[in-house]
């Protein structure tokens, strides 16, 4: 299985990016975090390119996942 | 997870059915009365609480969400939206509360592309800009507290003057960068791809005002989840389920802990406590069948 581009959207404050982040970390996932409350560029690409504000945005490949969602992160990570 | 930890205990066979771990607390930024931390983070807490929790045997199905819950013969049948069903000779609901609605237009449309329930979450993705926290009660304090720091203006609606404690009022009226509609209400909320104002009424006058603004904070109560009992027991006006001291509900096996029932005071220490007592309460009512 090819290795998927994960990229987290977070801010320090949020306790669903924390748990997100775990959970990757438990299930060996690598991915990349970006911190929209002090990156701007980051701000406005998590907006643009999943058209809502809302914190923990995961994009896989290009799928977004809004929110800590295990079945939904399991099924496009291809998770059993 | 503090009755689960209780029914495990027990050995009552219990599974524990929950769309996430960890409830409303997940919400919460700093805990500072919760017994042995003098300071902690709800996540933190949560997190260790889930941890004590795993130290037990239990089934747990986490994930799907409990939709449906009726009554087969003496027992209890439930049903998660993913359709699977599980029998029950007695069932404890601990569902807790979710953020309140506006209940205006735009809010639905509007959700999570500028609409937020959760201050301390995306407070800080709107860094330099204009928003609107809606509610005068602590929440709302809190919220207006964190944004002073970061916005460049915080405008606060409420239908009422601000009824959160005092320490906290004061503490955010000396921001030069909030403006204060207080006896206003929210008509509606406008945007394109994401939210770009809301229209407001003076509840004295009628003068109604458009605001300019890119993030809205709504923070005025929580509502029980106790939709899945609707019908099945009783519940109070406010929508919670109706307990006595025993957490018993008016059906027999049918017990009810937490934020979701009419017991008074609303916190992590009492919620915690009641869990406990529901557990203890289903085995004393297994044993008696």
């Amino acid at each position: 299985m090819a290795t998927k581009e994960v990229k987290v959207y977070s801010t320090p404050t949020c306790p669903w990016c924390k748990k997100v982040k775990q959970w990757l970390d438990a299930n060996k996932i690598v991915y990349t975090d970006f911190n929209v409350a002090q990156d701007k560029v980051a701000r406005d690409e998590m907006i643009k390119k999943s058209s809502q504000t809302a914190v923990p945005t995961i994009i896989i490949d290009g799928e977004i996942v809004v929110g800590f969602n295990e079945p939904v992160l399991k099924e496009k990570l291809g998770i059993k | 997870m503090t009755a689960a930890v209780y029914a495990a205990r027990k050995r009552l066979g219990a599974v524990l059915i929950s769309k996430d771990i960890g409830g409303q607390p997940m919400w919460t930024g700093r805990i500072e009365n919760y017994m042995g931390y003098q300071y902690i983070e709800g996540f933190e807490l949560m997190s260790k609480f889930e941890e004590q929790m795993k130290q037990f045997p239990l089934e747990q199905k986490i994930g799907p969400q409990a939709v449906s819950l009726g009554r087969i013969g003496s027992g209890f049948e439930v049903e998660t939206d993913g359709g699977e069903k599980y029998q029950a000779k007695a069932v404890i609901v601990a569902s807790g509360k979710r953020p309140r609605t506006l209940n205006v237009p735009g809010e639905e449309q509007f959700k999570g592309k500028g609409v937020t329930y959760c201050s301390v979450c995306d407070g800080p993705v709107f860094a330099g800009q204009k928003v609107a926290v809606i509610g005068g009660g602590n929440a709302a304090l809190e919220a207006i507290d964190d944004m002073v720091k970061i916005a460049e203006r915080v405008y606060v609606v409420s239908v009422t003057p601000f009824t959160g404690d005092q320490v906290l009022v004061e503490r955010v009226q000396v921001a030069k960068n909030l403006t204060e509609f207080m006896e206003h209400e929210v008509l509606s909320i406008s945007g394109d791809r994401l939210v770009n104002g809301i229209e407001i009424r003076d509840l004295k006058t009628g003068e109604k005002k458009k605001l300019d603004l890119s993030g809205i904070f709504v923070e005025i109560g929580l509502n029980p989840n106790s939709d899945l009992v609707k019908g099945l027991t009783t519940l109070n006006e406010q929508g919670e389920i109706v307990v006595n001291c025993r957490n018993e509900t008016d059906v027999p096996g049918l017990f009810a802990a937490g934020d979701v029932t009419n017991v008074p005071e609303k916190q992590i220490v009492i919620s915690a406590g009641e869990g406990a007592k529901a557990a203890l309460q289903a085995h004393k009512y297994l044993q008696r069948l």
